[in-house]
């Protein structure tokens, strides 16, 4: 049954990383603390973002993320820690010296100037050459797609225009990194995808550093290179998508991000990478991280993702009774109460050209193997 | 039906009442306004015959003559003072968090609760101790302090509705901070700083009651010869000078509206 998975790749969680080459790190924060008063909203964070990388900072409100990008842009000082940018401490280096680009959740364009000028002011403040300016402005705004607005004031424009031009703000002078806090928050649902989708593009064809800062995980999961994960001003983990989704390092990050149910299952064996928890007779291959200390036998919690699960014969884990079918097109979502759940209901996700158990009817569910994990038994 | 006609009754008698109160606003005004063209020496309304004369006694009369022009004087230089004090004390309150921070917002806006006279009669009392009145700077300095409040309030509710975030953003951009209060904060409080200082001038140009105290035959601002004017002569002198006054405040926001929009001026709509 535990046919051990090929790869597992040991995730990196908080911590020093020595992994890359410096020459290629492009922001790196070594053990940064901020507090407000006596609450930490940061604690002993370390990061480093590669050159070119997408890094997305993910939590719910309040978790410290937008705090470490104020640190990283130099609107905030550390309590603790040592910022670099492209390698140079900038700990104390103020704001205006740190050659960032930022774009806020309402974009800050400046009410009082044209798209044009809002567009030139951080190569005017660099003292850039006149002709030069009018040549790199055209360029970001041809790049942008706002060839035509140049003339226009900020509140002439639409919600997707004015963060074209925000961007366009900050990527004319050629940032170092650039910041991104909330940006797609305030578009609608259908801009939001097509903005996601167009600000992936220039910034892989620009190749520019990004931190991203949101708390919206399918927009983390699918822009990012990588993403940290935090929460009460802890990073809790630091990795791609996959590995953050398939692989969280903790309770909160695998009930953060994605959907999922947890099960009550037993501790079979505990070796050094990999443990086995076992679900009825079904036995489930997990990382031995979280559970490092516990002994065979003690009971965990199991986290499975709802298209892990599926309708069982005689591999079945445990039964459950259907309390809720829900269709929702591709797939129907069942909810499920189970003896097994140590969460409220079990979800499980099937596609629609299954034969669908109706709500009432008692089920037999069988795990896949892969891509769960277990922690002990919840806090 | 009837409900349609009580609808209809309470309608027009709604437009007879905001009709009533609006004439009621403007009546004084245009009462005063024609008595300034009555030919004889006497304010009596309406006027017999029409003429132009008090208009030409109301500016060729020396006592006017010089309170326009100390009341000029004293209202341009301490709405600025006013001004820069105002504006330099809403930074402090709307940036900054200190322990007395309530207790000195309660002490720019007393003046608006000490009376004009009381403020008037310290600043004589003072002014006698240093022996420096009947001078112009005893009156600026009481204008200074009764107009403060205002200045204050306005450029205040400015900062406050200023986005905090558009000086983040000139800073990434690489702007020194002078460079960003001199193109980002005060190019958009600039419509707060201007209707602040204008309604404190307006008020300044106005104000009669302290400057009863602390102005001398010298220094005697315009409302001030006004009313030793009224004390002698009960002509319509006034009444022409009232139309000026009129003519001119209206003049004056005439222009800003149309620079900066009334609206902004007055701070009741917000740039954002």
């Amino acid at each position: 049954m535990s046919s051990m998975p090929a790869k597992l790749i040991p995730v990196p969680v908080s911590g020093p990383e020595v992994d890359a080459k410096p020459r290629d790190v492009a922001v790196r924060l070594d053990g940064v603390t901020k507090r407000f008063g006596d609450a930490a909203a940061l604690s002993e964070a370390w990061l480093q973002v590669s050159r070119g990388e997408f890094m997305t900072l993910l939590g719910p409100s309040g978790c410290g993320k937008t705090t470490l990008l104020n640190l990283i842009a130099g609107f905030l000082f550390p309590d603790n820690g040592e910022v670099f940018i492209d390698n140079a401490l900038v700990t104390d280096v103020p704001t205006f010296q740190r050659e960032i680009g930022i774009v806020f959740q309402n974009y800050a364009l400046f009410p009082h100037m044209t798209v044009a000028d809002n567009v030139a002011y951080g190569l005017k403040a660099r003292g850039v050459a006149r002709g030069e300016i009018a040549g790199r402005v055209a360029d970001v705004l041809a790049m942008m797609k706002l060839t035509g607005l140049e003339d226009r004031k900020p509140r002439q424009l639409s919600g997707g225009q004015q963060q074209r031009v925000a961007l366009a703000r900050a990527l004319v002078i050629r940032p170092k990194v650039l910041l991104l806090d909330e940006p797609f928050s305030a578009l609608d649902k259908n801009l939001r995808g097509s903005m996601q989708v167009e600000v992936k593009e220039i910034q892989r064809k620009l190749g520019v550093t990004t931190i991203f800062v949101t708390h919206d995980q399918s927009e983390a999961l699918s822009l990012s290179d990588r993403i940290a994960v935090i929460s009460e001003g802890r990073i809790r983990q630091i990795g791609t998508p996959p590995e953050i989704y398939r692989r969280p390092a903790d309770r909160f990050v695998a009930s953060f991000i994605g959907e999922g149910s947890v099960l009550r299952a037993r501790l079979d064996r505990i070796d050094e990478h990999l443990a086995v928890a076992r679900v009825g007779t079904t036995q489930v291959t997990v990382p031995a991280a979280p559970l490092s200390g516990l002994s065979p036998g003690v009971l965990v919690d199991l986290f499975v993702r709802p298209e892990k699960l599926r309708l069982g014969a005689g591999d079945a884990a445990f039964e459950g009774v259907v309390s809720t079918a829900i269709y929702q097109g591709d797939r129907v979502d069942l909810h499920i109460d189970a003896p097994h759940a140590a969460s409220t209901r079990v979800l499980m996700r099937i596609p629609c050209h299954e034969a669908v158990p109706q709500a009432g009817s008692r089920i037999a569910i069988a795990i896949g193997d892969t891509d769960a994990t277990a922690f002990p038994v919840g806090e | 039906m009837r409900q349609r006609l009580s609808a209809h009754a309470l309608r027009w008698s709604g437009r007879l009442v905001v009709l009533a109160i609006l004439g009621f606003i403007v009546l004084p005004a245009v009462v005063v306004g024609i008595a300034a063209f009555n030919a004889k020496a006497l304010l009596t309304f309406p006027p017999q015959q029409l003429s132009l004369r008090w208009f030409v006694n109301a500016f060729t009369y020396a006592d006017f003559q010089t309170g326009f022009r100390n009341g000029l004087i004293v209202t341009l230089v301490s709405s600025s003072i006013a001004l820069v004090v105002g504006a330099a004390f809403a930074f402090v309150l709307d940036r900054y968090d200190f322990a007395t921070k309530r207790l000195l917002e309660t002490l720019l806006l007393a003046p608006l609760v000490v009376p004009h006279f009381t403020v008037g009669l310290g600043f004589l009392i003072l002014a006698a101790q240093v022996s420096m009145s009947r001078g112009y700077t005893v009156v600026v300095l009481c204008h200074v302090v009764l107009v403060l409040p205002f200045v204050l309030r306005s450029v205040y509710i400015s900062l406050r509705n200023l986005n905090p975030k558009l000086e983040l953003v000139a800073s990434s951009l690489g702007a020194r901070p002078t460079r960003v209060l001199f193109t980002v904060t005060l190019p958009l409080l600039a419509p707060g700083l201007f209707s602040g200082w204008l309604f404190a001038a307006i008020l300044s140009f106005n104000e009669f009651t302290a400057s009863l105290f602390v102005t001398g035959q010298k220094t005697q601002t315009l409302p001030v010869a006004m009313y030793n004017y009224v004390r002698e002569y009960a002509d319509p002198t006034m009444a022409a000078l009232s139309v000026v006054f009129i003519v001119a405040t209206a003049t004056l926001l005439a222009f800003a509206n149309m620079f900066l929009g009334l609206g902004k001026v007055l701070n009741v709509e917000h740039a954002r």
